[in-house]
């Protein structure tokens, strides 16, 4: 079995070679006959155009209407056609590289992807036509948004504003501090005789640094997420490269205007401050009002789930413009978007459409990404290059110079201020994951003056080619070598998130007994305010008032049901399968109770028969698809949720007081399994015979309400006890035919040592 | 005056050494107390209780109990004070301490395990040396006390599936007859080691003077 598929991956390798590299050449052929993709560019080749058109018009002037059985027309579709392709082959190669595990597992996918790109960009200009450029406005409209909306929505906000003082600090003044070095330095080095540098002055050469200096969050995503570093680094890193936009945006345009203009005066410097602050907040506040807007509107769509996602996506995006016609930042606009938006929308939205987000964000980011990769490639193949030996080297030196100087220096200030302080360790990998990415190089792209531009662009492309390929690929084996801390894999306990609430609780106490108003007062009053004003306005229905702890245990539940639905009749658990049970904690009370049903043979093979049917309609009713199914779905359903997990305690505290203990145990692990009971109660419990009284009654409750039943492991296995014949045969038939789907037993009423459990099949009408 | 001043200062140097704080911290810390206190040299949970600030906190008893309880003073004895001095007010607070640059591993274990071993004891008020069902549920219907009414049943089923998962986290197989009579130490170390309690639990105790800022006391 292992030998014949190790068989079949093999021989897919080659395979999927093949078919990629048929694939390849179809691709540079179509694009090489078609007109080029790059917008910029003017000139459209007119000549198989008018060849085209004329061969049609021969054809009606000569042969007078013969109906075209099949024709040629590929302008019609052109445009759609190439990015189809373009992303089509940015996927395959994705594809391809994970099929190689080998190469996937040293070098970083961006690396391949720029190489990819280096190839296709040769290709096509070995060909003679010219490859597209990674244009700016495509850039920054269309393949960054997604990327940041995906970070920015899914950012651990715990950790981001428990080190948001180290971030800012990194940000704001390590940027700065990048930008000044590098572009005095390099002014410097311009100044040196015989260089041939001597056109280039002071403002161009900050300028340069401004560009260069800002930590890319698309390369550091790319390279950090594959090697999964603890959370505190990861967080530094990219909070960084993500709030330093504000201070790029800002020293860019202050250096542009300037450069035109000659000189800056101290009053500009002051403006420039103050237009660092209201980019950065106005950025923030038109992210924040468009994220309270979505969570606004999140509120009113449990009629209509199905468009729900897209309200989140179009709300982040105009976000986004809006902060860039004001030349605000669009990516702290789209981040704080995305935070504020978050936990009013997942308390709003059906758990399909959190799904649905989550992959949809995932999906794009990731297109993006490669994209914005592949086109760097094709970019660096097609851009005019001016190269300058003494320009690029002192760029890329200066670069890793500045980045160590300010972090070190950086962290010596900031410890005294943190209480988790940064080791060296830490220092040398923040240090050395400050990659440069394509923002630099769009920046660049959209810098006006062409004779230095050449010589800023290669210098910029060099710079993202050696972090990438360099630091990309080293930081791996250097996180191995300095036995970095790990993510650590978190499985959602209970138990950690019931203590992170008391102790949140505790210390807000103990800095109230202490009299100083620290981090924990203003967070505990931030909780109040929200909880008292904000939840009311933006959370719909009885979700505003459920506290943080009710929700968590409720999604933790949420999700092992749905992964025992799916996982079907295997009842598989990927975690260890422990073999305590709800029994085992319960303290035994004296007296064990037990309820005695009164359901006749028939009544039983009735009950049978309908959960038998009724589990085969859950499972239809979950594959089907149509978008009016979504509304009855009981699962999308709020309200029935709620009710549904208080029946399921409440069934569950019931059972356990029934749970007895037969001597053999199985290993099969507690199956739960959610069923439809629209049909009327089946049982009846005996009252006068059962102690537990009126509460053993089944609750009368709307239909469609979702039961579930519990099924211990010890159910399989009872053949030892005394029994009826016709219960035997009974339950070998059932066993026969459903190993663990729903089945009913009879609870004896002997009283003995060993007795059987019974399960609750309790019906709704 | 001069004496009873080296007389004070001397007293804050020990206290010091012992709890691990600075004698700045100690000083602002002392001025709390006083005033807390009424100028007294003891506090009662009556003058915990009538802090304004802690009325809204959820487990604001076990928080005063917390200062009471004999188990916290690093003495090996149990029960809980009718009131209690500054020099045990001291020791409850360096429970708090955050960990400097320098404390090695060892130190850090250490660290680690005097606090969890502080929470253990808010949780375990019988002081029967495990935490049972009773008690676990007790502290989640106390944190849910003032979001609302809920209701008892959530705060049970929390308490049930947590319960459920120490257990099964650190007994894997248990026969359906045994019962897990309750958490003990070690396996409360071992289900919370992720949260890293020796930066997580602790209070930045500012050098500057606190009694400057409102305290929420109407007197003096």
């Amino acid at each position: 079995m292992a030998v014949q598929l190790r068989l079949s991956r093999r021989s897919s390798g080659p395979l999927l070679f093949a078919f990629l590299c048929v694939f390849f050449f179809l691709f540079v052929s179509v694009s090489a006959a078609s007109r080029d993709v790059d917008p910029r560019n003017n000139q459209t080749r007119r000549n198989p155009a008018t060849e085209e058109d004329s061969h049609h018009q021969t054809n009606s002037s000569t042969h007078r209407k013969v109906f075209p059985v099949l024709s040629f027309n590929y302008e019609h579709v052109r445009k759609p056609f190439e990015i189809s392709l373009w992303i089509l082959l940015a996927l395959l190669m994705k594809l391809g590289f994970h099929i190689i595990p080998r190469v996937s597992g040293v070098v970083p996918e961006s690396c391949l992807l720029i190489f990819v790109g280096l190839l296709v960009g040769g290709v096509i200009q070995a060909i003679g036509e010219e490859p597209p450029i990674l244009d700016s406005k495509l850039f920054f409209l269309y393949l960054l948004p997604p990327i940041i909306l995906d970070a920015g929505y899914f950012l651990p906000i715990r950790a981001f504003t428990e080190n948001l003082g180290t971030i800012l600090v990194f940000a704001v003044v390590g940027t700065l501090w990048n930008a000044f070095f590098m572009g005095g330095m390099m002014y410097a080095v311009c100044q040196i005789e015989g260089v041939g540098l001597g056109g280039v002055d002071l403002l161009s050469c900050l300028l340069f640094g401004s560009i260069i200096s800002a930590v890319d969050p698309v390369a550091v995503l790319a390279v950090f997420e594959e090697i999964h570093i603890n959370e505190l680094l990861h967080i530094l890193v990219f909070g960084e490269s993500l709030l330093n936009d504000a201070v790029t945006v800002v020293l860019y345009h202050l250096f542009e205007e300037f450069s035109h203009a000659g000189s800056v005066t101290v009053g500009d410097a002051l403006l420039g401050v103050v237009c660092f602050f209201v980019v950065s907040l106005g950025g923030i506040l038109v992210g924040a009002i468009y994220g309270v807007l979505g969570a606004f509107t999140s509120r009113f769509t449990s009629h209509t789930r199905v468009i729900e996602p897209l309200f989140v996506f179009l709300y982040s995006y105009m976000a986004y413009l809006s902060a860039e016609v004001f030349h605000l930042s669009g990516i702290m606009s789209l981040i704080a978007c995305g935070v504020m938006m978050r936990p009013y929308v997942e308390a709003n939205i059906s758990h399909k459409s959190y799904t649905t987000i989550k992959y949809f964000l995932k999906m794009w980011s990731s297109v993006s990404e490669t994209l914005i990769f592949i086109f760097l490639g094709v970019s660096t193949v097609a851009g005019p290059h001016a190269w300058n030996w003494t320009f690029v080297i002192v760029t890329v030196i200066l670069c890793l110079v500045s980045r160590v100087l300010g972090v070190v220096g950086l962290t010596f200030i900031i410890n005294k201020f943190r209480i988790v302080k940064l080791t060296k360790k830490d220092q040398f990998i923040v240090a050395y994951g400050g990659l440069r990415g394509a923002i630099a190089f769009s920046l660049g792209f959209l810098l006006t003056n062409s004779e230095m531009k050449h010589m800023f662009l290669t210098a910029i492309i060099t710079v993202i080619f050696f972090t990438v390929f360099v630091q990309g690929m080293t930081i791996r084996p250097l996180v191995e070598l300095l036995a970095v801390k790990k993510k650590k894999e978190s499985k959602g306990s209970i138990n950690e998130e019931i203590h992170t609430q008391f102790l949140d609780h505790l210390l807000t106490g103990i800095e109230d007994v202490c009299g100083h108003y620290g981090h924990h007062h203003w967070k505990d009053k931030l909780n109040r305010f929200n909880k008292a004003y904000v939840k009311k306005w933006l959370i719909a229905g009885e979700r505003s008032t459920e506290p943080q702890l009710i929700s968590f245990y409720n999604k933790m539940e949420m999700k092992q049901a749905i992964m025992l639905v799916e996982s079907g009749s295997t009842a598989k658990l990927p975690n260890v399968v422990s073999s305590v049970s709800m029994q085992n904690i319960q303290p035994k009370e004296p007296g064990r109770r037990r309820a005695i049903p009164s359901i006749s043979k028939n009544r039983e093979e009735e009950i049978r028969k309908m959960l038998r049917g009724n589990l085969q309609k859950t499972r239809q009713r979950l594959r089907s698809y149509s978008r009016h199914d979504l509304f009855i779905d009981p699962f999308e359903d709020n309200v029935s949720e709620v009710r549904f997990r208080r029946q399921r305690v409440e069934m569950e505290r019931r059972m356990s007081h029934y749970l007895t203990v037969p001597a053999k145990r199985q290993e099969t692990p507690s199956v739960r399994k959610v069923c439809f009971e629209p049909e009327n109660q089946v049982f009846t419990y005996d009252d006068s015979e059962s102690p537990k009284g009126p509460r053993a009654q089944p609750h009368q409750d709307s239909p469609d309400t979702v039961n579930l039943l519990e099924e211990a492991p010890q159910r399989a296995n009872q053949s030892e006890a005394p029994r009826a014949a016709g219960d035997d045969k009974k339950r070998a038939k059932v066993s026969d035919e459903q190993e663990e789907q729903q089945k009913l037993s009879r609870c004896l009423s002997d009283p003995g040592p060993k007795q059987d459990e019974e399960e609750d099949g309790s019906g709704r009408s | 005056m001069g004496a009873s001043q080296t007389r004070t200062e001397s007293k804050y140097q020990d206290l010091a050494d012992r709890t691990g704080f600075s004698p700045e911290q100690i000083k602002n810390l002392h001025k709390r107390f006083q005033h807390l206190s009424g100028n007294e040299d003891t506090i009662s949970r009556a003058n915990l209780n009538s802090i304004p600030a802690l009325a809204n906190n959820p487990i604001k008893k076990q928080i005063i109990e917390a200062f009471f309880d004999k188990r916290n003073q690093h003495q090996d004895e149990v029960g809980s004070f009718g009131e209690i001095g500054f020099e045990q007010f001291l020791m409850v607070m360096s429970h708090f301490r955050p960990p400097t640059l320098k404390t090695t591993e060892e130190e850090k274990e250490a660290l680690r395990k005097e606090k969890l071993r502080f929470l253990f004891n808010m949780h375990d008020t019988d002081n029967d040396g495990t935490i049972t069902l009773e008690e676990y549920r007790k502290v989640v219907e106390e944190l849910l006390s003032k979001s609302g009414a809920i209701g008892l049943e959530a705060a049970k089923a929390i308490a049930d599936a947590a319960m459920l998962e120490v257990a099964s986290t650190n007994v894997p197989h248990m026969a359906p007859d045994d019962f897990y009579e309750g958490i003990t130490f070690e396996h409360f170390e071992q289900i919370l080691q992720g949260l890293e309690m020796e930066s997580r639990m602790h209070i930045r105790f500012l050098d500057v003077d606190t009694t400057t800022m409102r305290c929420g006391k109407s007197t003096s």
